[in-house]
């Protein structure tokens, strides 16, 4: 059994906390697991990327290629377009449906593709779709959007719900414990 | 206990154990969290140095002094610490001196991809590489170690995947050790030529000692499977190779890849059918395969450029090819930006419009080079604006100075920078130079530096001021602007640029990402003042957009300074408040 698990996004939206708290999931299970960040430039509001991997086996390579992503969770919409080809034919793809539009598309030399969850779907991608961001901000803040969409990772994978809510204890300061398991179950809740 | 750590925090955990003492580094990715996790040990006294050159010689003095002693750079950073590098190899250590080199194939952060594996080889001292975190953190103690047995500083080669990627690591104990004694000995720490030339004899005959190491090195290990292929490899190439072939080959992982074993490799190639060497940029394993009558296959199958990956490993060896989804548009690019409040952001909008020519430098305001501002001609390497703005002028004469800027941030003023400037001043030069000065070293990730006023470890501190040095080798004209005041700041480049002397502005606002600064509430546009002209494009502020023909701010990134309401001419951005 080994697992691939990719987090994409913006830099600054907070995939940090999430490949966080995936690592301790993974850990409490008893898996070999490696996660890769890049860090420096990159984190300047450009495209940023994480990769988990685990398995009962030991993990070699700590990178994801083309093909090879179980899960990819993307926290843009434009990021989900950007890393599809990552993703296994099998695999699941769960998108914040957020819009944030790079440098290029403001200065108006590029376009922000229209219609992007028809077009990832229209490739027979299996895609979770959902606002994130809103969900957070009902639980009570916008930043906790990214323990919502790791609530509704939850769901595509087989880890029992102790071990999610122990991983956020561990993870998340104790003053903003009850808001993020909040954000987390709203996540959950999304089949 | 087993810990999932960086491979950075490893070989900080690793520099723990081993009871360093001393650690004195320069920022720079990827290597910068060893240095500062190092720092949270109570027990090893950690500090920023000015540059990699300081940080290498103060390491080196530890060590002389009887401390184990580490420092940490970046690849490039060893351009700046060769001097003290080469001759350490001849004096040696007393106790134990490790020096961590983090290359960056892919150059994910860096301006160049050179391969550090030379400077061990030329400056003849060993070279671990380790593959994953548990590696780093033994390769680390054993590095001390060898320094120790063999009287030379051991270089610790790192690379952006090894450092940034998190692993399992057995956690262990600290070794207390007591300070070693010091000798004044000055045939060994005296390095003119009377005692230099013997001392070379001495490193020739260290090297193959440690050769003779090599060869049954815990950490050069074989790993046998299928023997119709072998593979050499180290650090990441390993795990991407034991990825794509499993047990369908064996493996020589080598831990040690300066210098290189004979027998080792010999021996392994006769028991394999075909033999691939897999490393990342350059061909040193290679090259010393084909020395020791060794044939493999290398960079004739594998690229010399670039980060590889297990994927790259199988279709250069398999040619297989996965299919996979395709986007069926062109994704637009998300490059990295100047953030929301950015002090640069103001300063690199003046210069753009003023449509001089700048000579760049390295830090966050690089980006000052990316459109919309592309307000950059040359980038090289760290203090290379002012003394590179200096020639430029002296090569194109009075209007050319009159017509050019420097822009050097605060952190690498102080590292390189000062000299540049004495060099204008020496020299009678008329060149205009601005100090980016954003309180910080912020694009590696918010680092304390000699101008801040604190120390890596959080204690209050002296704080260099930037206005004295210059006032101190010679500059008399050295005045600071508020970049976020577009007027004052155009103003003051203008002036400077006109009279017939050195100058230096200070342009000076702390890095809207420091905790104490203070945000102010996002600014609203009003919709019917707003002509969508987009003016207020041009700075490259990622919080504005246009949609719709009128301007939007998005409040989740905007941080309130203001500057485009500069720009507004129809005075359509304005406070919350304000504005309906
Ligand atoms: C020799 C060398 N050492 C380290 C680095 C990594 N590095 C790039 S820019 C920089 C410092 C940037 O700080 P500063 O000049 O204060 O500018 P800021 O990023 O804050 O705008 C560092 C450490 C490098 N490129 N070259």
């Amino acid at each position: 059994m080994n697992q691939n698990i990719m987090i994409v996004g913006v830099g600054g939206q907070g995939s940090l906390l999430a490949s966080k708290m995936l690592g301790h999931v993974v850990m409490q299970a008893g898996y070999d697991v490696k996660v890769s960040e890049v860090h420096g430039m990159s984190q300047r509001g450009g495209s940023v990327v994480t990769y988990v991997k685990y398995s009962d086996q030991k993990v070699w390579s700590p990178v994801i290629n083309e093909g090879e992503a179980d899960i990819i969770i993307s926290f843009e919409l434009l990021e989900a377009t950007r890393w599809v080809s990552f993703l296994k034919k099998d695999g699941t793809l769960v998108v914040n449906d957020q819009q944030i539009a790079p440098m290029p598309v403001i200065m108006g030399t590029a376009q922000y593709p229209e219609d992007v969850a028809g077009k990832l779907r229209g490739l027979g991608v299996n895609l979770k779709l959902f606002d994130a961001l809103h969900l957070a901000e009902k639980a009570g803040n916008a930043k906790a959007t990214n323990v919502v969409l790791m609530g509704a990772v939850a769901n595509a994978m087989d880890f029992p719900e102790e071990m999610w809510q122990k991983a956020l204890e561990e993870c998340v300061p104790p003053k903003f414990l009850d808001l993020n398991r909040k954000a987390f179950a709203l996540g959950r809740s999304q089949k | 206990m087993k810990q999932l750590l960086l491979g950075n925090e490893a070989v900080a955990r690793g520099l723990y154990e081993a009871g360093c003492g001393v650690v004195s580094s320069y920022p720079g990715t990827p290597s910068t969290e060893i240095t500062e996790c190092a720092a949270k040990y109570e027990e090893i006294y950690a500090e920023w140095a000015p540059n990699e050159k300081v940080a290498m010689e103060v390491a080196l003095g530890a060590a002389i002094g009887g401390r184990r002693a580490f420092c940490g750079m970046k690849h490039v950073g060893v351009n700046v610490a060769a001097d003290p590098l080469f001759t350490a190899s001849y004096s040696g250590v007393n106790a134990g001196l490790v020096i961590g080199v983090a290359d960056d194939p892919g150059m994910h952060s860096s301006q160049n991809e050179q391969d550090s594996r030379h400077y061990a080889a030329s400056a003849k001292v060993p070279m671990l590489e380790p593959a994953d975190s548990e590696d780093s953190c033994t390769y680390a103690k054993l590095a001390f170690e060898l320094s120790e047995k063999f009287d030379t500083p051991v270089m610790l080669r790192m690379s952006t995947r090894i450092s940034h990627s998190q692993s399992l690591v057995e956690i262990g104990e600290r070794q207390e050790l007591p300070l070693k004694e010091y000798q004044k000995n000055p045939a060994k720490y005296v390095m003119m030529p009377a005692f230099a030339k013997p001392k070379h004899v001495v490193v020739e005959k260290r090297t193959e000692a440690l050769r003779e190491y090599a060869e049954t090195a815990p950490i050069n290990q074989i790993f046998w499977g299928d023997t119709k292929i072998g593979v050499i490899a180290a650090g990441s190439t390993y795990m991407y190779a034991r990825e794509v072939l499993g047990d369908k080959a064996s493996y020589l992982k080598l831990g040690m890849v300066n210098p290189l074993p004979v027998r080792l490799i010999q021996d392994f190639a006769a028991k394999v059918d075909t033999l691939y060497v897999i490393e990342e940029l350059d061909d040193v394993i290679e090259t010393h395969c084909r020395k020791i009558g060794v044939k493999v296959i290398g960079k004739d199958l594998f690229p010399w450029i670039g980060e590889f990956s297990q994927k790259l490993i199988a279709e250069k060896l398999f040619g297989k090819a996965e299919d996979t989804y395709t986007f069926p548009e062109t994704v637009p690019m998300r490059p990295p930006v100047l953030c929301a409040g950015c002090p640069h952001r103001g300063l690199f909008y003046v210069l753009n419009q003023l449509k001089v020519m700048v000579s760049g430098d390295i830090g966050c305001y690089t980006l000052g080079a990316s459109a919309p501002l592309s307000a950059m001609d040359t980038t090289i390497c760290m203090g290379a604006s002012i003394s590179g703005l200096h020639g430029f002028n002296i090569a194109r004469g009075e209007e050319s100075a009159a017509k050019s800027v420097a822009v050097i941030g605060d952190s690498t003023f102080i590292h390189s920078g000062i000299t540049g400037l004495i060099d204008i001043s020496y020299n009678q030069g008329i060149s205009t130079v601005i100090v980016l000065d954003n309180s910080i070293t912020g694009m590696t990730g918010h680092q304390q530096n000699p101008t801040t006023g604190y120390t890596l470890k959080g204690d209050p501190t002296a704080k260099v001021s930037i206005e004295k040095v210059c006032n101190a080798v010679g500059i008399n004209r050295v005045r600071v602007v508020d970049p976020y005041n577009l007027e004052e700041t155009r103003k003051a480049i203008e002036e400077e640029l006109a009279v017939k002397e050195p100058s230096v502005i200070i342009s000076r606002r702390p890095c809207a990402l420091l905790k104490y600064v203070k945000h102010n509430p996002p600014l609203k546009i009003d919709t019917e003042r707003c002509r969508g002209c987009k003016v207020c494009l041009k700075m490259g502020c990622p919080a504005i957009s246009v949609v719709n023909g009128k301007a939007v701010i998005d409040d989740t990134l905007c941080v309130g300074c203001g500057v485009c309401t500069e720009l507004c001419r129809f005075g359509a951005i304005g406070k919350g408040a304000e504005t309906k």
